[in-house]
């Protein structure tokens, strides 16, 4: 397993920290015939799955009201940065029950930080 | 041909220059030594003998397989030998990862995962029958030959059995990186065998 490790660890890349019902962007790169652009994806972090290399999060969002999930594998080169817009505070691991929601009932409380 | 064994560690993955992701086998490959050079003088063909894996115990070495080490001269005691028809390698020289490159097309062969007694329908991929509304002719194998012209059931007719546990070959396998600092093969895609098994990789010069 560890050999296996080092084979992955050349592939690794920075990944900002944020958890699962956080609002994200991920900016990705998009390849349309020679030309390269990027295309940001908004959405909530319903799901993180695997480890290492093989990480995997999965976002969606409502786009003209319809429901929308991309999985990005983290560390592919295709996934040029993520931006944490908004911290969400959730119990779950894995937000699935939010497919089923609608309006108010699928929104996603803010963290609140203690004053200092 | 060239050829070493190695062990299969597990699958992974990685991304490639223009960043596909790559489903990969990782075998751990440590150099293979040359105990033996067949000539076409001496033995009527040409090919090398190279010993894998330096792990044996002395005790559980036969005599005979010990005479093959001392004759040539090599301390350590190898659990595997292979003959390649491979030439330009002198007796105590090693055969390393390093002979392999990405973008290699080779063929891999393990001992496949085994599945026990098997019924039809997995081993030989039969039909079967339907499962509900009554049916009762479910995961049978059927008809198995004719009435009175044979009376006898065919020879090579697929039937019930052990599966699994058998050499398989898996060929134009591509190789997707070499790391020789660690002896690590990474083949592109699945590879028969368990992890933990020795697989072969071959490839023809």
């Amino acid at each position: 397993m560890d050999m296996i490790k080092t084979v992955e660890e050349g592939f690794r890349r920075e990944v900002p920290a944020f958890n699962i019902g956080d609002t994200v962007r991920v900016f990705m790169k998009v390849i349309e015939g020679d030309k390269e652009r990027i295309q940001p994806f908004e959405g909530l972090v319903i799901a993180r799955k695997n480890g290492g290399i093989r990480e995997t999060v999965t976002v969606r969002k409502i786009s003209f009201g319809v429901g929308v999930e991309k999985i990005f594998p983290l560390h592919s080169p295709f996934v040029e940065s993520i931006k944490v817009i908004r911290q969400g505070r959730v119990r779950q691991a894995k937000l699935y029950y939010i497919r089923d929601k609608k309006g108010k009932e699928a929104k996603i409380k803010e963290k609140q930080f203690a004053k200092r | 041909m060239t050829g070493i064994l190695g062990r299969k560690l597990g699958m992974s993955q990685i991304f490639s220059e223009d960043g596909r992701l790559i489903p990969v086998t990782v075998v751990e490959a440590a150099p293979g030594v040359v105990i033996e050079v067949k000539t076409l003088e001496k033995h009527g063909y040409e090919a090398i003998k190279v010993g894998f894996f330096e792990e044996r115990k002395p005790r559980r070495v036969n005599k005979p397989e010990k005479g093959v080490f001392e004759k040539a001269g090599i301390k350590a005691l190898y659990r595997k030998m292979k003959e390649y028809p491979m030439s330009g390698l002198q007796v105590g020289e090693t055969v390393t990862v390093e002979k392999f490159a990405k973008g290699d097309k080779v063929s891999v062969s393990g001992t496949s995962k085994g599945k026990g007694f098997q019924g039809v329908m997995k081993r030989h991929n039969y039909a079967g029958g339907p499962s509900g509304h009554g049916s009762m002719f479910n995961r049978a194998p059927g008809s198995i030959g004719a009435s009175s012209f044979p009376s006898r059931v065919w020879k090579g007719k697929t039937l019930p059995g052990h599966m699994g546990s058998e050499r398989v070959t898996t060929r134009n396998v591509e190789i997707a990186g070499v790391k020789a600092e660690q002896n690590l093969i990474l083949l592109r895609g699945s590879v028969p065998g368990a992890t933990g098994s020795i697989v072969e990789i071959r490839k023809v010069d």
